[in-house]
Formats: structure tokens, C-alpha cells, sequence
């Protein structure tokens, strides 16, 4: 992992001490709400329904066992003994206090944490894989190309007021894992017929009210230009990006406006004045970085571990876990394990401090100190021996960390929506909670396989629900909760936006709905065929027939 | 005289603001902002004045405009009618770093304290809000941050070529 030199303390302390200064004159009515509003979104502070939320970075999803402790005792002593993972690969305190949100940022500073533009219309946290560096199918490491950004776009002088927030997501493997096609700039990182590495620059994807894939704007942009282009790119959004509306404001939407072409000429022209300026990376500064991601000391195992294969044979609970939730790795005889904070009846993404604590403890024990936090909202420990998986998965499921669903139906991504959320249209949480519900049934989930159910609250799509292939948007139709079905969404390199399927649904219906798409989904898929291929092959209206037929 | 802050210290408004000059009723006497329009249309006007005229441009117009009459300025002042609105952050740097334009360059409307920093960074040497009770706050804020790792105008080169150096 990055460790930080006393520069990026300082960085980080001076920020502590401004927010606290900011936080003191708002308290003492020196700041109006509105000049508050604006520089405690910059730290993550957002005023909800029942108190204010505190969003902190986890940048690119990456933890520490140290890290996760502390943020298990911020839940304790400052929240009500939880916290809620995100899909940017964040954290979430939903029960803080104002005045003591200072206290808190101390606090994270101390363990090299901190919320700087979680929120707002800044540069926010970037993301990506939460398998990065472990990934067989890598061939690129994006996580010291995310830590160089992550120190280029904090407190970044000249766009600290962009018209929108904007999000930066990094991808360095061929299968896609960060969603780049649906970020403000999705980096590929890749190797050009010299070896050298380098980016395809993807800009203008995002959710949200106008969900759009994004656009190649650059096919190969050489490594060490990264941080002046990523300068054109945003120089040319804070010029000319709209700010007369909120909702057309995102860099989306002046890029449809200019055409793709003409905005990729307006970045170039502008990043022909950069280019091989000051912040031109070096050699140096590429190799210091990298080398903060050292490849931990694994052990050599040269052949298959005998009393895991036993395991494997004669528990099919745990083989089932094996299955689903762990993730091939790099090294042989190693495994990335996802515990999975989806069980029925606790929200998505939701985690008590001592859960939190055991977490820190298996990653210190079984996984080089280490966590990630991933999309999905769950955690995975990333580098587990194949030997260790065995024990790793009894504790867990000791304490409800072992449910096997890892990217199946019920592995429903969500966001916080009516229950906290002040912009929710409707509740995301008791949706999630009554499909879960209804397939709870772990063979027919692991012969249903592969299928991504999102659900948002509102347009804001923190749910990601254009994407999933089922996604699930919570609708207000006169001042009642109503939830609208999209189908086909999916993320990855061949990335779709869901089709409506039709008129939105009652919230007690939802069940029954998803159970029919299922039908139609087992009735017509051929051999081994996921659910968004039958759907791709099979198209909307079979889904839309039986959905609103009319019970005869 | 309003109060601002230039060069660190603060000081007195000395330049009258204009809204618009006709030159047919002749300047106002005295150093002069008017707006960029103004300096493009009447440009033999504002040169003949007797007294040095500042230019001033809103967050959406071009410095580039700017570009072939830039010696001739006396000063350039970028409006902030919204501190949320971050054009001007561009603005400045274009002036400074690919303009080269070194004379005094201005932030003036709503901002403060938790902008100043940002302003210095970007090319901005003298601040004034529209508010003078904030004066007290831009001089504080200027000091909110004592280094940072991107190259700005204020400081060229990002931190990791100056890792190696002892503070
Ligand atoms: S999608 Fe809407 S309801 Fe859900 S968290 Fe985002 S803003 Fe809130």
C-alpha cells in the first residue's frame, strides 16, 4: 500500500485544521448556510434526513487493517457502532454530529485518512478495481496510477468549483471491473507495441438523470502526460461546462453538445500548452510511487493445498463460498475472498464496528494487512492463501461474513435512499431487503448465477441502476413510492444502459415482478447462458408481456 | 476608499469602477476599471486617458482577448459574482502562465477566506471582496496551506520535483 511521507500529513493536517476553522465560524454565524454548504460538501459532510452524513475517502477502495480498526471506532464513539460502504468505494457515517466532525477528521488524519472531496462539485475520489494488483487477467497495476492522481486532483487550486463532481475511475485489466465507461474520465491502461505504458482516455460516461457511456477521446495517451492531459480535460470543463442548470451541467453534457471530435480537438489544442510542462511526470516519480505497491511476501506453493481440495470435497457449504466468492489471483495457491455484506436483513453495504474489527484482524492475519473495499459494496480481502481460506470462511460465517452470493441476485448493490437519503423519491433499502427475501433459496440463486440487481432511490443513480441488469429506480408518482424497471444495463467493456421496461411498480409488487423476469430468464436461456446474454439475444418485450399480463 | 488586499498587505480601493464609458462624454478622471467591452471598443480612448485603466473581465470572457493590447493594461481584475462559480481559477492561470501577463491581476466580488488560497495559487496578487469585513479573512486564509503537490503559477514546480529538497 501507498504509505504517507510527512508531506501528505501535512497536506492532510492543514486541512483538518481549516475545516475545523470553517466548522467554528459556521457555528458562530460567521458563514452563512449557503457559504458552509459549498465547503462542507468539500469535506463530505452532507445535512440528511435524520442528521448530517460524513462521507470518508477510501481512496481506490484500498485499506489497511489499522485504517479499518479506526474507522470501527469512529463508528462507536462518534456514530451509532456502524458505517455504510458505498459503491464509490467509500465510507459512510449516516449519525455524526456537527460540531464534532473536526474531532472525527483528527481522528482519520491520525491513521492517514480523511473526506476531502467526497462530495461536492470537485474532483472526487478516483476508483477502480477492487482486484487490482491481484487480478490474473491484469496487465496493468492501476493502483500507483490512482494514487498520482488522487495527489494531482487534492485541493487542486484551479478546479476546487467545477460546474458538477466529477469522478475519475481507472481500469488496468481487459475485463473492466472499475466502470470506467460510466465515469466523467474512465482510464484503460495499456501497452502500445513499444511496451509502453500508457491510457485510452474514456470521457463523458455517467448516471445519474442523463445516464451516457462514455466516449474515446484519446486512443493512447502516454504515461508520463498523464496529469497535464487530465489538466486540459478539466481546464476545458471548468471553462466551458454549463453551470446555468445542475443537471446539465456534468461534463456529459458538453461533450454531446460540442460532438466528441470537437471536444477532443478543444483538449488537445489546450494540452499542446501543457504538454512537457512542469507537471510532466518523471521517470523518478513513477518508479517512487510504484514501488509503494510492493508485491507482499507470498509463499511459494507449488503445488494445490491438500487439506483445502479435502475441504473443498467434503463441505459443499464452504466449496459453494469457494464458487462464489473468491476471485482468482495473481500468485499461484492464492485467492482475493469477498465477504459479503449482503445477507438478508442487513442493508447493503452496511457494516457494525465489531464486524469491522474482526475484518481488520483476518486481513492482518490471513491478507498482509490489507482490504479493499469494492463497488459491489462489499470487502474483500485480497491476497488468501488457498491453505488459510478454510479458516478465513469458518470465522466468517461464525458472524454472518460468509454469505456465498458474490455477483449473484441478491448480491444487490443499493443506496441508502428514503430511509436516509433527503433526496430520495422512495426507500431503496426494504426493496433490496424483500427481494432478498423471496430468493433466498441458495441452489435456484446458484443456478439463476450471474445477475447484477441495482436499486436507487432517486435519478441520482447512486445505486447504479442504469447498469445493473436489472435495475430498479424508486420513482415518486404523487407523493407515493413507485419503482421503475430497467433491464440489460451492464458495466464492463461491453457496457449497455438498461432499456424501461414499463410503467413503474407498487413497492409491494416488486417481489412478484422480479420473480416473473426471473421466469422468463430460466424458461428461455439456452446452456450456461448469463441472464444479459439471454436478454441481449432475447430482447424487452418477452420481459414486458409477462410482466403485465393480465392475471386471467 | 473600499479596502482590498494586494500583496499581502491591505490597502485602499485608489481606481473608480466603471460600468461602461462613452467617450463621447469623456472618462471619468482618475485611475479607471472598465470592462472588458469597453477597453476592446474605445481602446484609443483608454489609452489617451490620463490616468492608468484596469480592465476587468467576467467569469465567461475570454482572456485571449486580451492577449494583443495586454502591455498596455494597467491592471486586469476577474469578477466572482458566485464564489461557486470557478471560471476565473482558469482565467488567471491563462493570463499568468500562457499569456505571461505579470502585472497586478485582481479577484474581486464574493470571496473570502476560503477562496484566497486558492486565488493566490492560480495568479491572483490582489483580492477584493465585496464584502470588506472579509478583508480580515483573505489575509488569514492566505495562509491555510503552507505547500501543495500541483504546479501552479505560484509555485511551478509540483511537489514530487521538489521531494528531494530539505524544507
Ligand atoms: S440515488 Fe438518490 S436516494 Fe439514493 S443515495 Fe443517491 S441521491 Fe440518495
Amino acid at each position: 500500500m501507498y504509505q504517507y511521507d510527512e508531506f501528505d500529513r501535512r497536506v492532510v493536517r492543514e486541512r483538518v485544521a481549516q475545516f475545523r476553522d470553517q466548522t467554528r465560524r459556521f457555528l458562530a454565524g460567521e458563514l452563512s448556510e449557503d457559504e458552509f454548504r459549498v465547503l462542507r460538501l468539500q469535506n463530505g459532510l452532507y445535512i440528511q434526513r435524520h442528521a448530517p452524513m460524513l462521507r470518508v475517502a477510501i481512496p481506490y477502495g484500498v485499506l489497511s487493517s489499522r485504517q479499518l480498526r479506526e474507522l470501527a471506532g469512529i463508528a462507536r464513539d462518534f456514530d451509532r457502532g456502524y458505517g455504510h460502504f458505498t459503491t464509490r468505494q467509500n465510507i459512510q457515517f449516516n449519525w455524526v454530529e456537527l460540531p464534532k466532525v473536526p474531532d472525527i477528521l483528527e481522528r482519520l488524519a491520525e491513521v492517514d485518512l480523511h473526506a476531502i472531496q467526497t462530495s461536492g462539485n470537485c474532483i472526487r475520489n478516483t476508483t477502480t478495481d477492487v482486484f487490482a494488483g491481484v487480478a490474473a487477467d491484469e496487465f496493468v497495476d492501476p493502483r500507483p496510477w490512482c494514487e498520482i492522481i488522487r495527489q494531482w486532483s487534492t485541493l487542486h487550486p484551479e478546479f476546487a468549483f467545477l460546474p458538477r463532481k466529477f469522478k475519475i475511475a481507472v481500469a488496468g485489466s481487459a475485463q473492466d471491473r472499475a466502470a470506467t465507461f460510466v465515469h466523467d474520465i474512465g482510464l484503460h491502461m495499456q501497452r502500445n507495441a513499444a511496451g509502453e505504458i500508457g491510457f485510452k482516455v474514456i470521457v463523458g460516461g455517467g448516471l445519474g438523470r442523463t445516464p451516457m457511456i462514455g466516449d474515446v477521446v484519446r486512443e493512447f495517451l502516454p504515461a508520463p502526460h498523464l496529469l497535464t492531459y487530465l489538466d486540459a480535460v478539466l481546464r476545458v470543463y471548468n471553462r466551458f461546462g454549463r453551470r446555468d442548470n445542475k443537471y446539465k451541467a456534468r461534463i456529459k453534457i458538453l461533450v454531446k453538445a460540442m460532438t466528441v471530435a470537437a471536444f477532443a480537438a478543444k483538449v488537445e489544442e489546450e494540452w499542446a500548452h501543457l504538454k512537457d510542462g512542469p507537471a510532466t511526470l518523471t521517470a523518478e516519480e513513477i518508479q517512487r510511487v510504484a514501488q509503494a505497491f510492493v508485491v507482499p511476501q507470498y509463499e511459494t506453493f507449488t503445488q494445490p493445498d491438500a487439506a483445502f481440495q479435502t475441504a473443498l470435497t467434503e463441505v459443499p457449504a464452504f466449496a459453494r463460498w469457494v464458487k462464489r466468492n473468491t476471485h482468482l489471483h495473481k500468485q499461484q495457491g492464492y485467492r482475493a475472498a469477498i465477504l459479503s455484506l449482503k445477507a438478508t436483513g442487513q442493508a447493503p453495504g452496511d457494516l457494525d464496528a465489531d464486524r469491522m474489527e474482526k475484518v481488520a484482524e483476518w486481513a492482518q492475519q490471513w491478507s498482509f494487512g490489507e482490504i479493499r473495499v469494492s463497488h459491489e459494496q462489499n470487502l474483500v480481502l485480497p491476497h488468501v492463501a488457498e491453505r488459510d481460506l478454510f479458516t478465513l470462511w469458518q470465522a466468517a460465517d461464525a458472524v454472518g461474513l460468509a454469505h456465498p452470493n458474490a455477483g449473484l441476485l441478491t448480491d444487490i448493490i443499493c443506496c441508502p435512499g428514503g430511509d436516509f437519503c433527503s433526496l430520495a423519491n422512495a426507500k431503496s433499502i426494504p426493496v433490496a431487503e424483500a427481494i432478498q427475501h423471496r430468493f433466498a433459496d441458495l441452489d435456484y440463486l446458484f443456478d439463476l448465477g450471474d445477475i447484477a440487481l441495482n436499486i436507487s432511490g432517486c435519478m441520482n443513480a447512486c445505486g447504479h441502476h442504469h447498469v445493473g441488469n436489472i435495475g430498479v429506480l424508486g420513482v415518486d408518482k404523487n407523493g407515493e413510492e413507485w419503482y421503475q424497471i430497467t433491464l440489460g444495463g451492464h458495466q464492463g467493456p461491453d457496457a449497455s444502459l438498461g432499456k424501461v421496461i414499463g410503467p413503474s411498480f407498487a413497492r409491494a409488487a416488486m417481489p412478484d415482478v422480479i420473480e416473473k423476469i426471473i421466469q422468463v430468464y430460466v424458461e428461455r436461456r439456452e446452456p450456461e447462458e448469463r441472464f444479459l446474454d439471454t436478454f441481449r439475444r432475447i430482447g424487452i418485450d418477452v420481459f414486458k408481456e409477462r410482466v403485465y399480463a393480465k392475471a386471467s | 476608499m473600499p479596502k482590498l488586499v494586494r500583496r499581502g498587505i491591505e490597502v485602499e480601493e485608489q481606481f473608480t469602477w466603471v460600468d461602461e464609458i462613452n467617450p463621447a462624454e469623456g472618462l471619468p478622471t482618475g485611475a479607471i476599471w472598465v470592462p472588458l467591452v469597453s477597453w476592446l471598443n474605445h481602446h484609443a480612448a483608454c489609452l489617451a486617458h490620463s490616468a492608468p485603466v484596469g480592465v476587468y473581465l467576467q467569469p465567461e470572457e475570454d482572456p485571449a482577448l486580451l492577449l494583443p493590447t495586454l502591455q498596455q493594461v494597467s491592471a486586469i481584475a476577474v469578477c466572482f459574482p458566485a464564489f461557486h462559480d470557478g471560471r476565473g481559477y482558469s482565467t488567471a492561470r491563462l493570463l499568468r502562465e500562457r499569456y505571461g501577463y505579470t502585472g497586478e491581476l485582481r479577484a474581486v466580488g464574493d470571496i473570502g477566506q476560503d477562496q484566497a488560497y486558492y486565488l493566490a495559487q492560480v495568479g491572483f496578487d490582489s483580492f477584493a471582496p465585496h464584502d470588506e469585513t472579509r478583508v480580515a479573512g483573505v489575509l488569514r486564509g492566505l495562509q491555510d496551506f503552507s505547500d501543495g503537490y500541483q504546479s501552479t503559477w505560484a509555485r511551478p514546480l509540483p511537489y514530487f520535483l521538489r521531494r528531494h529538497e530539505k524544507p
